[in-house]
């Protein structure tokens, strides 16, 4: 590997991010899969770092999942992400910054394709118009969150509270990252770092102290892919991907997995469990699986905040072993207490996985 | 009666300007060779032996060199600028002096394709992902860390050309024929090996190309596999996995090499763009030198006293550039010789 190759890529892919001033629009499912990653963004960014950050609970779905699963027309969406423009537009604010790969991919893609096609822009203005009497500015600045925290990596750096060092052997952490799909592949000169081999993600991890691992397979889908999952006879297929990333990342020794969108982490840590369960098979150490976890989570991580505050005990994969090789603390106690230390049920552990 | 007045500046000492100028001194006239790099004899001299007769490239350079011993050649100097005049052209040399010419042969040849832009085959990123030329040069010192006993080699054919992608729509033409030759050459060199060729078409219309091609296939055992590589990574023993598809057996296919040569393409060489630019030569859709027809002229511009050798205008192979350097000269006599 010559990593000074990957910087002169890096070089000819920087995009400008501005660094204030944003409205945010949050993904569809994250919250039901990472509770706490969307909050904890705006807790990082808004009230550590005093960024303004601003968001609409007005705002709905891009659209994105049901256009990729060609069940809605590109029209469709369209003209609902030109309706989340014009609350940007309302709310005073250019720079768009979202929470989820697919939603980036989409602006990006409905912004080149008014680009190349004005007229068309010009008929979703008039059905947002019809539909509820909105107008629009295209945003100056379009960026996904991950792009954000990559750029505020030093500043997360300079207050961090630990470092992805190895307590016992000082060595850096090896960690894969993950990108999804839709952030760079269609339009790497959207993407930190370009499709090939961004750094939004790698620029944050070695900033906090780790060393980022290549992989022949890192390329390659999460497993989720929309249709792979969604249909439910295609998810055998889904489970092979996964399935394919772990077999080709476990000569590594990976300590954790970073990721940038919504559905990667999820089938990440969620089909460790499935294949333990079908062969037997764990990819962490000592029967544990390796922890995927999202930037926002590894952030607060970084920072200082409680595991459990950041949502970590609904992972799948136990997340312990590497809070205690990190050496940051943590109460098993408080591991399942929700609001107001109200107890929340104890999931059943699996048969082949260990799990805390 | 010949007019021994006249200067002729070649650009570039390469193959086709030390044919150029070889021709020229016989027909009587006094050219100057002007070559940037320091040695002459271009993209060939750095080559190990060429097809279809597998004959040493230092051969050829040497008999060109020894032939063109008495041409006054400048290497090592660059060209500042270039301008017209009312009867010719004058050449600012980067040494500070001035060549006032009455005719221009751009030799200029060719640029191998920055294969770093395919990025997704990783050449500068990955140790043991090399360039043609990287091969070659190889064949020549047979020094090269990353080439060691290696028990699966992988060629990728059109890396930079044919590629709207990469900005080069043009096929370059002998890089099946090389790819084949190398692969050929590599075999040779570890039996033991596995060899494959990732092609998208195979134009194999030369004198003895499909020689080399069955050759290959037969008795060498070369596996061709008609299909592009989508990515390129790196195991943990530092191999390259290979991903590509198979369309003829409509299958995705990976393989694990221990070296991977993609096959460079053929661009124009920007500095000859830059000339062309300044003096007003018309530079073509492909980004080569524009002829003045592709037929009948392909080796005289459009401008009265430039005139085009080799690969400025195209890929070319090595019969085809001396034929058109010969071709050049003539045009230049001719074109001195009607002025009277």
């Amino acid at each position: 590997m010559i990593y000074q190759g990957k910087q002169k890529i890096w070089a000819d892919y920087q995009k400008e991010i501005p660094d204030n001033h944003w409205f945010y629009v949050r993904s569809c499912i994250r919250q039901n899969f990472f509770p706490a990653s969307e909050k904890y963004f705006l807790t990082i960014c808004r009230d550590m770092l005093g960024r303004d950050i601003f968001e609409s609970e007005h705002h709905t779905t891009c659209a994105g999942i049901a256009y990729h699963c060609d069940t809605i027309p590109q029209e469709t969406a369209m003209t609902v992400v030109a309706r989340q423009f014009a609350l940007m537009t309302e709310a005073g604010y250019d720079n768009l910054v979202t929470s989820c790969i697919t939603s980036f991919g989409n602006y990006c893609e409905i912004l080149e394709t008014w680009r190349e096609f004005p007229e068309l822009e010009a008929k979703i203005r008039e059905n947002l118009w019809k539909a509820c009497r909105r107008e629009f500015e295209k945003p100056k600045y379009l960026a996904h969150a991950s792009d954000l925290m990559f750029k505020l990596r030093g500043e997360i750096a300079e207050r961090a509270k630990f470092q992805l060092v190895s307590r016992a052997t000082g060595e850096p952490l090896r960690v894969v990252e993950h990108i999804g799909c839709h952030y760079a592949k269609m339009f790497p000169h959207k993407g930190v770092g370009g499709a090939e081999y961004p750094c939004v993600l790698s620029g944050m991890v070695e900033s906090w102290g780790g060393r980022v691992i290549d992989y022949p397979e890192r390329r390659h889908c999460c497993g989720y892919g929309f249709r792979q999952y969604h249909v439910k006879a295609n998810r055998g297929y889904s489970l092979s991907n996964t399935h394919k990333k772990f077999e080709s990342m476990e000569p590594f020794h990976p300590d954790l997995i970073l990721t940038n969108c919504p559905g990667c982490p999820y089938f990440l840590d969620r089909w460790q469990y499935v294949i333990a369960e079908m062969n037997g098979k764990t990819y962490g150490q000592n029967g544990y699986g390796i922890p995927a976890l999202t930037y926002e989570e590894l952030a607060g991580l970084v920072l200082g905040m409680d595991p459990w505050d950041l949502g970590l005990q609904v992972h799948q994969v136990a997340i312990e072993p590497l809070l205690d090789k990190i050496g940051i603390p943590y109460d098993p106690a408080r591991k399942y207490l929700g609001l107001d230390e109200k107890k929340i049920k104890t999931p059943g552990l699996p048969t082949s996985l260990k799990c805390c | 009666m010949v007019n021994r007045t006249p200067v002729i500046a070649i650009i570039g000492a390469g193959i086709a300007g030390l044919e150029a100028a070889r021709q020229l001194s016989a027909l009587g006239y006094e050219p100057v060779l002007i070559e940037k790099a320091p040695v002459t004899g271009g993209h060939v001299a750095e080559w190990n032996r060429l097809f279809p007769d597998m004959s040493p490239a230092a051969d050829l350079v040497q008999s060109l060199e020894a032939a063109t011993a008495k041409v006054r050649t400048m290497t090592g100097t660059e060209i500042a600028s270039i301008n017209r005049l009312k009867d010719g052209y004058s050449l600012v040399l980067s040494d500070g002096n001035i060549l006032v010419c009455q005719a221009v042969l751009f030799a200029t040849g060719f640029h191998l394709f920055d294969a770093s832009k395919k990025e997704e085959y990783g050449y500068g990123i990955y140790d043991r992902v090399i360039t043609n030329r990287d091969l070659e040069q190889w064949f020549n010192t047979r020094q090269d860390e990353r080439i060691r006993h290696p028990k699966a080699v992988g060629f990728v054919h059109c890396v930079g050309s044919r590629d709207v992608k990469a900005g080069n729509t043009q096929c370059s033409k002998v890089c099946c024929i090389t790819a084949i030759k190398e692969a050929i050459e590599v075999k040779e060199a570890f039996p033991d090996a596995e060899v494959y060729c990732f092609y998208m078409d195979l134009r194999l219309y030369g004198k003895k190309y499909e020689d080399f091609y069955i050759r290959a296939q037969r008795d060498l055992g070369i596996h061709f596999i008609r299909g592009r590589v989508s990515e390129v990574g790196e195991d943990i023993d530092g191999r390259v996995v290979v991903k590509a598809e198979d369309t003829l057996s409509g299958k995705p296919v990976k393989v694990t090499l221990d070296l991977l040569v993609l096959m460079s393409g053929i661009v124009c060489n920007p500095d000859a763009q830059s000339y062309a630019q300044q003096i007003g030569v018309a530079i073509d859709d492909d980004g080569f030198l524009k002829s003045r027809n592709n037929l009948g002229s392909i080796v005289e511009s459009s401008r009265p006293g430039v005139f085009f050798a080799g690969a400025c205008t195209g890929a070319k192979t090595i019969p085809e550039t001396l034929a058109e350097a010969r071709s050049a000269a003539l045009a230049i006599h001719h074109y001195f010789n009607n002025r009277g």
